[in-house]
């Protein structure tokens, strides 16, 4: 087994941000309909436990590379950028001023029990969110401009955070 | 007893020789087991012609045991030793059973999980559903004329690590051997998309005796996702028939029952119960030990009405799962229904009303996850190798560790594909620190304590450095049952120490043997028979496969010296099976399995290029 092979050379297809969500997914789906290991339930024990190594493996990739996020980072990882996630925080002020609004208008929202209120910002978010992806893609496939792709990566982390304590807030509601 | 069948060398065994496996769906108040008999599957009836064999089982004083019907017939005479409902208890501690206490058994309680004591002795929940699986197995097995090959058994599909692997081990102690553990509204689907070619996404509401499960699975093209789940493990049949009871309780103004009655009024409450999913009224009359007579007309409407917090109180876990899986009701194009339960019409009614549509009901919804089980069973055991069957199934629980301060971090979230394998690194807090202690979980909460423990362990001879300087690497891989394994390894210095954990619940192979000991108080001798018998099939089993495999690829992806080596492998393993060791046996199987690696990996890469190179062909014809 080649584990040096990377995730877009596992499936067959192009290393990009855009990929073909339908096309990643039959790739996916063709992979494991030969290596999962329903296909080795009566092999030998070597055969077993490759299957479930190749499996476990496809599943990983698929699960990196069906995520815009996940895609991103692993690009990025593949060019030598780094996000160091865990400690690298710097965001710009311009950013953080925003991500002040967005919380309060959330908290609010919750403090009044205000559902629809709560629905429209997360449309909002949505939108926000999907207008960064289509930058995103404009960084990593045309641009190749890494870092700042990576800084924009660090942004929809936060962003995806909010829209998580969005969907706390309507399901503390709706309890 | 079934003779093995072992080719002449060089011949492998006969292509369509058909291998006999069944589905089991081990309920927590009935069992069955099917099988795919001429392409269809079917459920295996008892001597009498009955389906269900309810998950009841007692014990004798004289060792003797009855299961089903029989000793649910007992159930309220013989209390202490009649143990209904045994699934709750699996892979489960005393502090996890709130309720204990208004049971009548005696549990003892034992690192892992409960036990039960009986007149014949303490037994494990293990024990008990392997007693309900044995009898399974020996009504299959007399159906089928001849020895199983393999069973897939069905389970819940919140159960976490030491439900599942409690699961298997019970198979394991009644002979079975498990193809694969497979989710309960997984099998449901299987049994209905296959005869109803089903794709899209549906919902899996399944109310059994006592408990309530809601999946949502998503159907595409052979692959079954489970995009969530939830539930109330304290909700199903018997609440109804409580309701009942009440009612009953009420209208003949009756009070302080004695226990016999209580139970007499509780069984005619449940057969009133399910004779209102036909009739729309039912008289309920019972006489009490004192001579009371009781006489009641009872309607659909009322039923309908002294439940109805009960229907509704399904309907919450049902929102959530779809808020969990990012859908509404209207996304779902068929609502699967299971369970006993889901044959009441104001149950029916209240899931259509959800959904906003007619739920489906073409199986009988006491038998679809038997039946979906049978079905996966044929194709494991290799019955079925013309189509591109795949069956996608995710880990329910998530997983993770204790860090400081007592909180959980997640290394595999949950609703994770498996087969599944993530590793983290963690650190050193002290200086001159040379041990590490690891203790693995399973929960959604942020509190180790409000997770499930399911191991721990040390890790030890870490070299010693400065806090923070040691790098270990904590692997988690979950195979294909769900089931999970850890290792652990400190990667500095170029000093490695591993560790493979079994999670504490997990019986070891000695304890499963013991088990087999004391269960059939065997002899010394029928043990070393058994011994012997699994490893003669293990072996027939391995130079099938390889033989198989040979067949396939061996002129391709081998050289002479190469094939020679495996050829005289098997040669070698044949002839030690002549011989009645059945360590010689064993360790030839390892030998052979050894030998044949380089050849598996070929097949195995070669796999994955048809599956590449089918793909880009079909890109050249769009
Ligand atoms: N016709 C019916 N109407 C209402 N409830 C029924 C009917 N038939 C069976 N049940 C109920 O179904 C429950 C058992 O369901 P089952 O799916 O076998 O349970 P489990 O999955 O817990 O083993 C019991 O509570 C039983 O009373
Ligand atoms: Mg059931």
């Amino acid at each position: 087994m080649d584990f040096n092979q990377n995730f877009f050379e596992l499936f067959g297809i192009a290393p990009a941000y855009r990929v073909d969500p339908i096309r990643l997914e039959q790739a996916f789906r063709d992979i494991q309909a030969q290596v999962h290991p329903d296909k080795f339930a009566h092999a030998s024990d070597a055969e077993r436990r490759l299957s479930m190594q190749w499996a476990t493996q496809a599943n990983e990739a698929y699960q990196t590379l069906k995520q815009p996020l996940g895609r991103a980072r692993y690009l990025l990882h593949l060019n030598g950028v780094e996000l160091h996630e865990e400690t690298n925080t710097a965001m710009s002020p311009a950013f953080l001023m925003q991500q002040m609004e967005w919380r309060e208008a959330i908290g609010e929202a919750k403090a009044a029990g205000d559902v629809p209120g709560l629905e429209h910002l997360s449309a909002k978010l949505r939108a926000e969110i999907a207008a960064q992806q289509q930058q995103l893609a404009e960084l990593l496939d045309n641009d190749k401009n890494f870092q700042r792709a990576a800084e924009v990566v660090r942004e929809l982390k936060f962003m995806e955070k909010l829209r998580e304590e969005i969907n706390h807030a309507l399901e503390a509601l709706d309890a | 007893m079934a003779l093995l069948q072992i080719a002449e060398p060089g011949m492998s065994a006969a292509p369509h020789q058909h291998r006999l496996a069944v589905g089991i769906d081990l309920g927590t108040t009935n069992s069955l087991v099917a099988t795919v008999r001429s392409g269809l599957s079917v459920v295996l009836h008892d001597e009498n012609g009955r389906p269900l064999l309810p998950s009841v089982v007692r014990y004798h004083g004289d060792g003797s045991t009855d299961v089903g019907y029989p000793a649910q017939a007992m159930q309220s005479r013989d209390p202490h030793n009649t143990i209904v409902s045994v699934k709750r208890f699996m892979g489960r501690g005393l502090r996890d059973l709130p309720d204990a206490g208004n049971t009548a058994y005696q549990f003892v309680d034992s690192p892992g999980m409960v036990q039960l004591k009986t007149v014949a002795g303490v037994k494990s929940p293990v024990e008990v559903s392997a007693d309900i699986l044995r009898v399974l197995r020996d009504r299959a097995e007399t159906a089928l004329g001849g020895e199983l090959v393999g069973a897939v058994i069905t389970v819940p599909a919140y159960f976490d690590d030491a439900q599942r692997q409690a699961t298997k081990d019970a198979a394991r102690l009644a002979g079975l051997n498990v193809l694969r553990l497979l989710n309960e509204p997984t099998a449901a689907a299987v049994a209905y998309g296959l005869d109803n070619a089903a794709e899209g996404v549906y919902a899996v509401y399944d109310l059994g005796g006592g408990t309530f499960d809601i999946s949502i699975l998503r159907l595409s093209k052979g692959v079954f996702e489970v995009l969530a789940t939830n539930g109330d493990s304290a909700l199903g049949g018997d609440d109804f028939d409580h309701r009942i009871y009440c009612w009953i309780l009420e209208q003949a103004k009756l009070s302080a029952l004695k226990p016999q009655d209580a139970r007499l009024l509780l069984t005619r409450a449940r057969e009133a119960k399910e004779d209102l999913t036909t009739h729309p009224e039912v008289r309920v009359t019972a006489v009490l030990g004192a001579g009371q007579l009781v006489d009641l007309l009872l309607t659909t409407e009322t039923f309908a009405e002294i439940t109805r917090s009960l229907v509704n109180k399904t309907l919450a876990p049902t929102k959530k799962a779809l808020r969990d899986a990012g859908l509404e009701p209207e996304d779902v194009k068929g609502v699967v229904m299971v369970g006993g339960s889901t044959r009441m019409p104001q149950i029916q009614r209240a899931v259509g009303k959800f959904f906003g549509q007619e739920p489906l009901n073409n199986l009988d919804p006491d038998r679809v996850v038997a039946l979906g089980a049978a079905i996966q069973a044929n194709v494991l055991a290799g019955n079925r190798s013309d189509d591109e069957w795949l069956l996608l199934d995710v880990i329910p629980l998530s997983l993770g560790l204790e860090t400081m301060g007592g909180l959980v971090e997640k290394v595999i979230p949950r609703n994770s594909t498996i087969p599944v394998a993530r590793a983290q690194e963690f650190t050193t807090y002290k200086d001159g620190q040379t041990a590490m202690s690891i203790h693995v979980v399973q929960g959604e909460r942020e509190l180790v304590s409000d997770c499930r423990s399911l191991a721990k362990f040390e890790l030890r001879g870490i070299p010693p450095m400065v806090a923070g300087a040691a790098r270990i690497r904590v692997t988690f891989q979950v195979d294909a049952d769900g089931l999970l394994s850890v290792s652990a390894r400190e990667k500095n210095c170029g000093v490695e120490a591993s560790v493979v954990v079994k999670p504490s619940y997990g019986l070891t192979d000695d304890e499963i043997t013991r088990m087999l000991r004391t269960s059939q108080e065997n002899a010394q001798s029928d043990m070393e028979a058994r011994a012997l018998r699994e490893q003669q099939v293990e072996a027939g089993r391995l130079i099938e496969a390889i033989e198989a495999a040979l067949g396939e690829d061996g002129d391709t992806l081998l050289n002479a010296s190469e094939r020679a080596e495996i050829d005289g492998g098997i040669a070698e393993l044949r002839n030690v099976l002549q011989g009645q060791n059945h360590m010689s046996i064993k360790d030839q199987i390892e030998k052979l399995n050894h030998i044949s690696g380089t050849f598996a990996a070929r097949r195995m890469d070669k796999s994955v290029k048809r599956a590449l190179t089918g793909h880009k062909l079909e890109e050249l014809e769009t």
